[in-house]
């Protein structure tokens, strides 16, 4: 029942909300109700939940569709609770931080709601009919945040987004109905224990991947993130980063690992290439990038070259590297948009030129950027060390050439996120402009302390996160090393 | 005692955060007093285990807390105190809480007061970290907080251009460092396991009979990737040769931290990480000889450079290169007893001269070019002394510090059986030529002679206040007194052992242990050896040119016009870098973006998009033209077209 509260409570009060019209005050109130009690929920879940057990837990099941055999089917094991518990504070701060919008608040807060359960459902579901209708809902809101709050460019931004994400996930419900043609079934665990044909599995692996490499972004499909970005307004960019990407490297570990485990392996090699050229190639994009906005949008992407070279490696080093890489994406990201957002809130510009000695007018503001700047750079005692950290190891525990260039990003990582930091932040005052900026209010620090919190916290203690999701990792490890053929 | 040693750490780490945190709080005064009695709580308790440890000889070992787990495999933070971690111990807590006391005095007008103490003390805890570790984990930990908080002060004056430059290239250059490091850890991990030093020493076996294919068909040695590997950290770190070039330029940065980290402590990291990890380099010959030809191509290369330099800031820190170099070197020679000696006197009069440069800068309101000085002696005895004093530990003159320790890593090469051990003599004795020369150089330039300054300023010259005057006179003790006390704990500890070979002469260069067995027989052999005459000519010719005949000076300097052009433009380590790696990766990186992600990529994608675009232009005609419409509409769609796509999938 939890998970069902975890998924409904945010859509249902998101539906009130979108009714409440004009009464902005309410509607804002109502949403951060709404979302703080979601937070605690999924706390609730963490509670309950046992973390030596493998499989799932809480689970739901009610027929639903039975002539489809379509269950309303949910159930988490360890990764995907971590990923539930991340979208619901990450979702709070992004309420906390859009408090200030506008045009349509009441429509603006909707969204983030519906967004919250929408993604909750697909980490929940555990079939695939569900699944994929979460899925393809989570585009919805982002869709409207982007287009309806978005920068100069938005409605190409949004079509973009729309039509790179929804062209994938489309080859996914290809996948789908195949295996529901072959297996009869939608339950995911089912698909996850059935014999798969070997000549089948490529094709259910690439048409998996087509959804997933476009979600996380893989190179060389990325292109539609920094536009998308870029337009975005901050919460958008803040759940798109934080959540959105997450949901890719999810659907990796859900679905194709344990159900085609063999293709999985097989092109383990393509992936792996693609995820190093990732982090290499968008290493250095991203140094040449002029707006703040896309340059982190880049570092994303890098990052999460990470997280599918930390998949594809299989050790239960490389996975638990991976999700905690995906987790501590969450805070980073977010934080740095949340960050990039606040300039921009004050001087209606992302171009890193125009700043320039923001420290001396806004001290506080300087020091926490640097910190997420660090964590941005991998650097230890932060969340973004832990993640990269256990999956350098495990690429160079499978392949020492695999870890030299995946470590590269020690180099490239802090090359792009310190020398934004100088030529923004350091420096004389450049301008009146930045002369005259006014230091975080006592808002902007709250969500930027919370996220500096769960930084350091994660960096110095990841062992609570690591102990979630251990018990999964084997199990998953233990799944792609025995195989289905 | 094992459950206070995490306070150890924790005390400055708590002083950094109620001076960052709090600094408006608790103001200056209330800044310097926690920090500076965070860091004095730290040296007493580091005194205490040293203590315990040399009384009892017994080895600490303790789990502090389970950081991660991984396949039911815990990473835990703990602590390791033997002979080597105490005796830094006792080095990094005595110097910082010098140099947190100089500050007082030192940064007494500076608005950034308690954001400078926050950053002290948080680098005390990062180097504390870093010593004490018992794993690679957080030993790499420290090491990159160390890097950060060195990243954080030499920008300390964020509004100079040059200081953000130097932080930006002094992160990015020990970056490259830690790039290899990160593989050594890696590697050590895939071999023999674990992360744990005693495991990973234990389990050593498995990596010396193990190759890595670094290139298809080319087997190598792992061990000697490994330690590779690893010193390539160290290179970074203790800024050997190719990868020093951040450490001349991290002068931007206030002198006490120029005293602490870039002379004392942090940049010793990787001399003392090299000497942590014997048990692995002892295995492989071949990286031992890289780590002694970088070491002593660094004394001698570095030291060249500090004969040009005019800001006194620069000479003292192309002499910390030059001495890095040595330590380097006995490292390599197997002498890692002997390294850690010279670390510990370099720790103290490397800080006196520093500390006594930013007394000399602080008194002439923050000059720092030599050739607006001149005849100091008269004006700042005090310093002077102090400054005398350093040189001539730096220098190696008996019986003071510097001479014992240097002495003997010139024999350790001297005596070094493996490959580059008669080079590495060359260069280093060479190097003590050098090392004279410019050191008395400064002091002709600073102290002696005519002054070049304007009257009126240099009548107001005059030693500075207690609390940057009491420092110089303790550093000056141990500057004096530091070789006589450390030599034979030191050249006949035990520490470098692996486990599976019980306390052969602990130094791994047991022929030097014996021919030297107390301090009087180093000084009977001074006599002896063309070390010390080397010295006491650099220290002649220094004073002979720059005092007595300066128009010869001028004469040797027109002469050495070549070499000379070389060296001011830093044997062109910088130019290169510059253009090649930073200049090279920025246009690398702008190139692939336009050409591959905007013209392919995109090219690709927006024929498509351009496709929707039209087809949403067209039904805009039709349509309400509100973007989310379109949107509801396709979900919906969606919705209602599944069951019937799923059914005809039957």
């Amino acid at each position: 029942m939890l998970l069902s509260w975890l998924i409904w409570l945010p859509i249902a009060t998101g539906l009130v909300v979108l009714g409440f019209g004009r009464h902005a005050e309410a509607a804002k109130s109502l949403a951060l109700v709404s979302a703080a009690m979601t937070l605690s929920l999924s706390l609730l879940a963490l509670l309950a939940f046992n973390p030596n057990l493998t499989g799932m837990q809480l689970t739901v099941d009610i027929p639903w569709i039975t002539a489809l055999a379509i269950d309303y089917a949910l159930g988490v094991d360890g990764i995907a609770l971590a990923l539930i518990i991340l979208n619901c504070a990450v979702t709070l701060l992004t309420i906390i931080a859009g408090w200030n919008v506008a045009k349509q608040p009441t429509v603006y807060m909707a969204a983030f709601l519906l967004m919250c359960g929408f993604v909750n459902g697909v980490f929940c579901a555990t079939d695939a009919a569900l699944f994929y209708i979460f899925w393809e809902a989570t585009l919805v809101p982002l869709f409207l945040v982007i287009g309806v709050w978005g920068g100069e460019r938005r409605v190409y931004a949004a079509i973009k987004f729309f039509l790179y994400t929804f062209l994938g996930s489309i080859l996914m419900l290809v996948a789908f109905i195949w295996l529901y043609d072959y297996l009869g079934t939608f339950d995911i665990l089912l698909m996850h224990r059935s014999y798969i044909p070997p000549e089948a599995q490529p094709w259910i692996f690439f048409a998996f991947l087509a959804a997933f490499a476009v979600k996380i972004p893989m190179v060389p499909v990325h292109t539609w993130l920094p536009d998308a970005h870029v337009e975005a307004p901050t919460g958008g960019s803040i759940i798109l980063a934080a959540i959105m990407l997450k949901l890719g490297g999810y659907g990796l570990l859900r679905l194709a690992l344990p159900i085609v485990p063999d293709a999985s392996v097989e092109y383990a090699w393509l992936l792996i290439a693609l995820s190093l050229v990732a982090i290499v190639y968008i290493g250095l994009v991203a140094l040449a990038q002029t707006d703040m906005k896309k340059l982190v949008a880049y570092s994303s992407v890098a990052h999460m070259g990470f997280v599918t070279l930390g998949i594809f490696v299989f050790s239960e080093l490389g996975l638990a590297g991976a999700v905690y890489q995906m987790v501590s994406h969450g805070f980073v990201s977010g934080a740095m948009f949340f960050c990039i957002g606040v300039l921009y809130d004050r001087m209606h510009t992302r171009q890193i030129g125009d700043y320039g000695g923001v420290a001396n007018t806004m001290p506080k503001y300087a020091t926490l950027l640097l910190l997420f700047a660090m964590a941005n750079a991998g650097l230890p005692g932060t969340s973004g060390f832990v993640g990269e950290f256990m999956v350098v190891l495990a690429a160079i525990d499978a392949n020492i050439w695999w870890g030299i260039i995946a470590a590269t990003a020690l180099i490239t990582g802090a090359a792009y996120s310190l020398w934004m930091y100088k030529r923004a932040v350091f420096g004389a005052v450049a301008n009146e402009k930045v002369g005259a900026l006014k230091d975080i209010d006592g808002r902007e620090f709250s969500i930027l302390a919370v996220f500096a919190a769960l930084v350091l916290l994660f960096g110095v203690w990841p062992l609570p996160l690591t102990e979630l999701i251990d018990a999964s990792v084997a199990d998953l490890a233990a799944r792609v090393e025995r195989g289905k053929l | 005692m094992e459950g206070l040693l995490h306070w150890i750490p924790l005390a400055p780490l708590l002083a950094a955060l109620a001076c960052g945190l709090g600094g408006k709080a608790i103001g200056r005064i209330g800044a310097a007093v926690v920090a500076n009695a965070a860091v004095a709580l730290s040296f007493v308790l580091s005194c205490m285990v040293a203590w315990e440890h040399y009384q009892t000889g017994a080895i600490i070992h303790a789990t502090w807390y389970d950081w991660a787990s991984v396949g039911g495999q815990f990473l835990a933070i703990g602590f390791l105190v033997d002979g080597l971690t105490a005796t830094m111990l006792l080095v990094v807590t005595s110097v910082s809480f010098m140099v947190h006391i100089y500050t007082i005095g030192y940064m007494r007008d500076d608005p950034g007061f308690q954001r400078f103490f926050a950053y002290i003390a948080l680098f005390t805890f990062a180097m504390l970290m870093l010593v004490m570790s018992d794993n690679f984990l957080q030993l790499f930990f420290g090491w990159e907080a160390v890097g950060l908080v060195s990243y954080l002060l030499i920008g300390f004056w964020f509004k100079k251009p040059t200081a953000i430059h130097a932080n930006l290239k002094a992160f990015l250059v020990n970056r490259v460092g830690d790039f290899g490091f990160l593989i050594g850890i890696g590697l050590v991990l895939a071999y023999c396991g674990s992360l744990d030093y005693a495991d990973v020493f234990a389990r050593r076996g498995s990596l010396a009979n193990a190759e890595v294919e670094l290139l298809p068909g080319v087997g190598w040695d792992a061990i000697t990737v490994v330690c590779i590997a690893l010193f390539i950290g160290a290179m970074g770190k203790s800024a050997q040769l190719p990868l020093h070039v951040w450490l001349p330029d991290s002068m931007e940065g206030p002198t006490p931290i120029s005293a602490l980290i870039h002379a004392a402590t942090m940049v010793t990291a990787g001399i003392f990480m090299v000497a942590r990890m014997a048990p692995l380099f002892e295995l492989s010959e071949a990286a031992l000889a890289f780590v002694l030809v970088i070491g002593a191509v660094t004394a001698f290369s570095m030291g060249l450079l500090g004969l040009v330099q005019q800001d006194i800031k620069r000479v003292v820190a192309y002499s910390t290169l030059s001495q890095l170099g040595y330590m380097t070197a006995a490292l390599g020679a197997s002498a890692y007893g002997v390294a850690i000696f010279h670390l510990a006197t370099h720790a103290f009069f490397k800080a006196l001269l520093f500390l006594g440069a930013g007394a000399v800068i602080v008194a002439l309101h923050h000059e720092q070019d030599m050739r607006r000085m001149g005849g100091l002696a008269r004006r700042m005895p005090l310093t002077h002394i102090a400054m005398v004093v350093g040189s001539l530990a730096l220098c190696g003159v008996p019986p003071l510090a510097g001479f014992f320790s240097k002495d003997l890593i010139i024999e350790a090469a001297r005596m070094h059986e493996g490959f580059g051990g008669g080079f590495a003599y060359a260069l280093l004795l060479a190097s003590a030529f050098v090392t004279s020369f410019y050191s008395f150089r400064l002091l002709a330039l600073v102290f002696y002679g005519k002054t070049r300054m304007e009257d009126k300023d240099y009548s107001h010259v005059k030693d500075c206040a207690w609390t940057i005057t009491l420092p110089l006179a303790v550093l000056a003790v141990m500057a004096v007194a530091a070789g006589l006390l450390l030599m034979e704990p030191l050249l006949g500890a035990t520490w470098f052992t692996g486990p599976d070979a019980p306390a052969v002469a602990s130094s791994h260069a047991p022929a030097l242990a014996e021919a030297y067995p107390t301090p009087l027989s180093m000084l009977i052999h001074a006599y002896a050896s063309p070390v010390l005459y080397v010295a006491l000519g650099g220290v002649a010719l220094a004073l002979y040119l720059y005092l007595a005949a300066p128009g010869l000076l001028k004469q040797v300097a027109g002469g050495a016009g070549p070499l000379r052009a070389v060296l001011e433009r830093k044997y062109g380590f910088d130019d290169f870098y510059q253009l090649v790696f930073a200049n090279g990766a920025r246009a690398l990186g702008g190139l692939l973006w336009r050409r591959f992600d905007g013209a392919v990529i995109d090219g690709v994608a927006n024929g498509l998009a351009d496709l929707v675009a039209g087809a949403a232009r067209w039904l805009r005609g039709i349509q309400t033209g509100r973007i989310y419409h379109y949107a509801f509409v396709m979900i919906i769609s969606i919705a209602a077209i599944l069951p019937w796509v799923m059914r005809a999938g039957d």
